[in-house]
């Protein structure tokens, strides 16, 4: 039992209470709290991959602008309104059959599948690698998905101030 | 380090069905966009693991869970918007009350 087993062991299971909390609780803002849990569990899992760039993102886009773009949302709407009221028992069951058969079926594939998955090596990415493969217009270089999700954040931008603008 | 692959591809596989049953069977459209986050990160999760542990000489997964990250904030940024526009126009946002697009 090596120190990456108990860690990567300690952020699974933070993981996945807070993930199960975070769509059964039945006040919008603690949901929103555990979601968070989930996202900072999800930067520690890359933290712990060696891909330090991407965790960061991580944390900075999903914990800092999403979460903080839901609080917003909740605080604009009221709490009031954000009652979650019970869903009907047949509903909640055909979901939760669909949801384990899937998880079932999936881990089923995960365990009985060759990935070949050992070429693990703890180097991490070079940062000059990522940013030359980011901007590059070689083969494997991804200049036009950069620009095309610049073009992409910028009509998301005026789409939302369009749709959210008082009349 | 001595994770199997399988472990954390079986954790992001649980995250993405919790999402699942969350979108199942809540009722509340700010409810229903996070159990939409809760997939998306499992997704996200998944193109970094298979990155990292059978082609970590490419960096196919790692810019895609870049881009995939970024989409999932102009997504939310854009439901966000609707969800607050929603709320203006009918004064809820339970998605019972959301009829007129429905026939």
């Amino acid at each position: 039992m090596d120190i990456n087993m108990i860690i990567f062991g300690g952020l699974a299971i933070v993981m996945i209470v807070s993930a199960l909390f975070a769509v059964t609780s039945s006040k919008i803002m603690r949901a929103t709290t555990l979601l968070l849990f989930v996202l900072f569990g999800t930067a520690g899992l890359y933290f712990m991959l060696h891909y330090t760039f991407l965790g960061a993102v991580q944390i900075t886009v999903y914990a800092g602008g999403i979460v903080v773009m839901f609080i917003f949302a909740i605080l604009l709407i009221g709490k009031g309104s954000m009652d979650i009221t019970q869903t009907s028992i047949r509903r909640y069951l055909a979901g939760m059959a669909t949801a384990l058969t899937g998880m079932a079926l999936a881990i089923y594939l995960i365990m009985n599948t060759d990935f070949h998955s050992d070429k693990f090596t703890a180097d991490g990415v070079d940062m000059k690698l990522l940013g030359n493969a980011l901007m590059g217009t070689e083969k494997f270089n991804y200049i036009l998905p950069f620009e095309a999700m610049s073009v992409l954040l910028l009509a998301c931008t005026v789409g939302a101030i369009m749709i959210a603008r008082k009349k | 380090m001595n994770i199997p692959a399988e472990y954390m591809l079986i954790l992001s596989a649980m995250l993405f069905f919790i999402g699942v049953f969350g979108f199942f069977t809540r009722r509340n459209l700010v409810s229903l966009l996070i159990s939409t986050e809760l997939m998306l990160n499992a997704v996200d999760i998944n193109f970094a693991v298979f990155n990292a542990y059978c082609q970590p000489q490419h960096l196919e997964g790692y810019i895609f869970s870049l881009f995939g990250i970024g989409v999932a904030a102009a997504e939310t940024a854009v439901a966000i918007a609707i969800i607050i526009n929603v709320y203006r126009n009918i004064h809820s946002i339970h998605i019972k009350k959301l009829k007129n697009l429905k026939h």
